[in-house]
């Protein structure tokens, strides 16, 4: 039995581990890891995720049990001291001995602190562990007790800004100091950098450039930093974030060859001047070079765990530095060399400094390669654009395409299909994958699903980043094996959500029990059930107090749950008007529960912070008024925003809000894969913003124009034009076609437009489908709707005259109490929550 | 609120061989079927679930030690492999219903308790 030491517990460290552990020879090894930290490796990419995270756990890479079900031994808070690379030894602060045969130096780096007069005063920090995470928020904390909130980032890296971002999470008025002209000054050109400073100054972070500290004032606290050009900055505390030093002091000490400014020397083998000792991670000094990203540490570890099992494996030649991530909320990547551009490269620029987005492609003269670039903004493309780098495809003849889109023409992409990819393509660069790995675990028959795939190569396991590209490999793999990929819902029903909806449909399944017998196995989960939900209520329009138990949470109490556990209730208000006798009542009743009240995006009131027992008596008032359940915490027709219309706007064209209140009337409770939103504009100004909706109708000459898949949120997308110039029966009778036929074929939580991006033939199938009848389907589809529609009940009414129904809106069964669990903190006149 | 201490302090699985008081809870018609409901005993909240499909019984912490809300009653059930789980309304935190561990890979845990049926009514096993 060989005896393996990985000195350093960190993500490379784990890596390591996790890799040995997997490898067939494990058994020959005798594993022992040594970590300064309390804790087990964590994920350090997402540190500032702590502050959100409020624990520490979501970010361990493994919990302690893995290290022992896979018999490693795991030494944390135990700093190794000394080696002794004569005898094969090391020696730990805690006078501690252990001999070797393999001896890993995995220690990472630590924080660069600049030799600055004042960086040891209180209030400066560095931004590396959980610990200095805690320390910070501690010290803020402190801080703002005392009315002071500045704080300032000393370096306008990478992780400077991520440190930046955590700052300001925890509510401190931040600042980031650099001293270079731009942001990121290692991925970033100059335009990049103003882009991402307008981003990050909207979010109410200042920016200084060019800024060369030269001493930290305050005594014994931090009050403010002077710079060499005469000005100064007023700061509580000080967060350094200047770059990293490699950790390689134990290895200086025990003779290993070292690089000048840091750094353990390593070959392609990864070993060191002492070939029974290997070097990995940001420690190793590589081609002269420090790797601060955790896919070529990956790589290295990797390369490490092949050497000592007696394999044959090298490192790369040439690190590939490329990187996507979010950055205080704006996408940013860059690839391959992002500067670039001289007479053997071209640079094409696109910048749209309304939508805050900024692409460069650097191309070979010829136009043929890319060879790199940056995005910033929309970091959509980094996977298609990476992959065109790193393999060096040959582009499209107008490579412009690759950052603007084809225009005109098919709208086809211009990036064609990840099979097309040579086999040798990286795809999962955090864990290095190739597209071989991948199609080859299928067509070897190793695999046969996407989660086999994912098991076994680990591809998107890390950052996800590429989980669309391994998502899509495998099922066009799967497909071009002649195998039908399904697409199934959960491991209890091996049918897609389409398929279900038939069965169900066409064997009249009364009830989710009845189908887990006929169809299903197991007692279901929390996936399945809901979907089952929707498709019973898609085809018998039952309401979500029929089979109270498979209904997600918020349909199950009719309510949506807020982050106490208490509720919010939004009653409908069709179109967006509202009698002022109507909208007296919402305020008394809000008086009366003390509830929060907030107007919501979709020209609803929204009343926050009922209790579970109080639902039923809020709504008993609500509906003697006159309203009804808005379905806002279902899956299920929201709202149907209008403007005001020709009957008060001097612009109008027709009357839009009665039109939206006829629409909203008529698909209210309606529920479908995914909630539904629609919208009425009286003329084409577009006040109602009808084109972010699932359906928009616009007024124009000679009637209507209906829009459909669109939406808002995360990925903003305009409806698509489906009819134009109708008059209100035909755009009514096109609405219904078109709603059942994505009730019918969507996936579970598969909103309008994606579910439009994934229909063969795209909108000119969907136009022939619901305008032309092409399948001839269009009068059963008008008939589901029209029984649907006819068959509405307020289910809150429902639930209210139903003394059986109303047992489930108490707290306690047991018990009248009520949850005395729940803390109110007054805010702006009303109240919240008591923050986590 | 539940600080993180008094969490730790109230909530202990407790195994059958340890229970000091079988506590009534209702009767099983209470108690809803394939979902759950929530009890409280002394300052415990404790959440209860029926699955009828198999006509077990289990309950646990009404807490989810995510956030630290009581809301765990709430969720839904099903199962993961066979393991019968409940997952959490505010984030889909699930759990096992038979060991209290979290299904989704991550550290914090729930405390479990057991439940017996008599003669149509429900109970609780407590330990204090």
């Amino acid at each position: 039995m060989k005896k393996v030491i990985v000195v350093g517990n960190g993500m490379v460290g784990y890596k390591f581990c996790e890799k040995l552990a997997a490898h067939p020879q494990r058994d020959q090894f005798e594993i022992t890891v040594f970590g300064e930290e309390p804790r087990p490796a964590y994920d350090r990419v997402h540190l500032s995720e702590y502050f959100s995270l409020k624990s520490s756990d979501p970010l361990l890479l493994a919990p302690r049990a893995w290290y022992e079900e896979n018999r490693i031994e795991l030494r944390t808070s135990e700093l190794v001291s000394e080696i002794d690379t004569s005898i094969k030894r090391i020696v730990t602060h805690k006078n501690n001995s252990f001999q070797y045969d393999y001896l890993i130096l995995a220690t990472g780096s630590s924080p660069f602190v600049p030799p600055l007069e004042g960086v040891s005063k209180t209030g400066v920090f560095i931004y590396r562990t959980i610990e200095d995470l805690e320390a910070i928020e501690e010290y803020a904390k402190k801080l703002q007790s005392q009315g002071k909130y500045k704080a300032a980032i000393l370096g306008g890296g990478l992780l400077g800004l991520e440190a930046a971002n955590a700052t300001k999470e925890l509510g401190m008025e931040t600042s980031v100091i650099e001293f270079a002209p731009r942001l990121m000054p290692r991925q970033l050109d100059q335009q990049a950098s103003d882009l991402l400073i307008k981003k990050i100054e909207s979010l109410g972070i200042h920016v200084y450039l060019g800024k060369n500290s030269k001493e930290i004032i305050g005594s014994p606290e931090i009050t403010g930093i002077d710079f060499h050009d005469g000005s100064s900055l007023d700061v509580d505390m000080l967060v350094i974030s200047a770059g990293i030093r490699p950790r390689d002091e134990l290895a200086i000490k025990a003779g290993l060859l070292t690089g000048t400014r840091g750094g353990i020397e390593v070959n392609r083998k990864m070993e060191t001047s002492d070939p029974s000792i290997f070097a990995i991670g940001e420690v190793a000094l590589y081609n002269n070079g420090i790797y601060g990203l955790v896919a070529p540490g990956y790589e290295m570890a990797g390369v490490a765990v092949d050497q000592i099992t007696g394999g044959e494996k090298l490192m790369s030649p040439t690190i590939d530095m490329s990187t996507k991530l979010k950055l205080v909320g704006t996408e940013v990547a860059s690839f391959g060399d992002p500067f670039l551009e001289n007479e053997n490269a071209i640079a094409i620029r696109y910048e749209n400094k309304q939508k805050g987005i900024y692409k460069r492609i650097n191309i070979s003269p010829d136009g043929s390669k890319l060879l790199g670039g940056i995005l910033v903004g929309d970091a959509s493309d980094y996977n298609n654009l990476f992959q065109l780098y790193i393999n060096e495809i040959k582009l499209p003849e107008d490579a412009e395409d690759l950052i603007l889109g084809a225009r005109g023409g098919d709208g086809k992409s211009s990036f064609g299909s990840a099979l097309d990819l040579p086999d040798s393509a990286q795809i999962c660069s955090c864990e290095s994958v190739s597209k071989g790995d991948i199609c080859g675990s299928l067509t070897s028959g190793t695999c046969s699903s996407l989660k086999d795939v994912i098991g076994l190569t680990k591809a998107s396991s890390c950052c996800g980043g590429c989980k669309p590209m391994v998502t899509e490999l495998v099922n066009e793999t799967l497909k071009s094996m002649g195998q039908e990929v399904k697409e199934t819902i959960c491991e209890h029903f091996e049918y897609s959500r389409q398929e279900l909806y038939d069965l169900v449909k066409i064997h009249r399944i009364p009830t989710y029990n009845d189908a887990l017998d006929q169809l299903g196995k197991g007692h279901g989960c929390e996936i399945c059930k809901p979907v089952m939900a929707s498709i019973f209520a898609s085809i018998f329009m039952e309401t979500a107090n029929r089979q109270v138990g498979i209904q997600d949470s918020n349909d199950r109490f009719l309510a949506n749950i807020q982050r106490n556990g208490t509720y919010s209730v939004v009653p409908r208000v069709p179109g967006g008007e509202i009698t002022p006798e109507k909208l007296v009542v919402l305020g008394q009743v809000a008086k009366k529960y003390d509830l929060y009240t907030k107007i919501t995006g979709g020209q609803r009131i929204d009343l926050f912070g009922a209790q579970l027992h109080e639902l039923p008596l809020i709504w008993k008032e609500l509906i003697e008024a006159g309203f009804e359940s808005g379905h806002a915490y279902g899956k299920s027709l929201r709202t149907v925003k209008s403007c005001v219309g020709s009957t008060w706007c001097r612009y109008g064209m027709h009357d839009s809000v009665s039109f939206a209140i006829q629409i909203e009337e008529r698909y209210k409770g309606l529920r479908s894969p995914h909630k539904l939103k629609g919208g009425v504009s009286g003329c084409i100004r577009e006040c109602a913003e009808a084109r972010g909706k699932d359906f928009g109708i616009i007024a124009v000459e000679g009637g209507w124009n209906l829009y459909v898949c669109g939406n808002g949120g995360a990925n903003p997308k305009h409806a698509v034009l489906l009819a134009s110039q109708l008059d209100d029966e035909t755009c009514i009778k096109y609405l219904d076609r078109f709603l059942m036929f994505y009730i019918r074929t969507a996936a579970p939580l598969m909103r309008t437009a994606p579910w439009l991006d994934k229909l063969d033939g795209g909108l000119d199938y969907l136009k022939k489908v619901v305008v032309e009848d092409s399948l001839g389907i269009a009068e059963e589809l008008e008939n589901e709707m029209e029984e649907l529609v006819n068959k509405f009940t307020c289910e809150w009414k429902e639930a209210i005259e139903s003394p059986e129904m109303m047992k489930r809106f108490k707290h306690f069964i047991n018990t009248d109490d009520s949850n005395e669990e729940l803390v109110f903190v007054p805010m702006r006149e009303q109240k919240m929550p008591k923050p986590w | 609120m539940v600080t993180m201490e008094e969490y730790f302090n109230t909530y202990q699985s407790v195994d059958p061989q340890n229970v000091l008081h079988w506590v009534r809870v209702g009767e099983v018609s209470d108690f809803p079927e394939n979902a759950g409901g929530c009890i409280k005993y002394k300052s415990k909240q404790v959440a209860v679930f029926h699955f009828e499909r198999t006509n077990t019984w289990y309950a646990c912490q009404n807490l989810c030690p995510h956030k630290l809300e009581m809301v765990l009653s709430r969720g839904m059930t099903g199962d993961a492999a066979g393991i019968p789980k409940v997952s959490c309304p505010l984030h889909k935190k699930s759990f096992s219903l038979e060991d209290g561990t979290n299904l989704n890979g991550e550290e914090y845990r729930i405390a479990t308790y057991p439940v017996k049926i008599d003669n149509g009514n429900v109970y609780i096993g407590f330990a204090d």
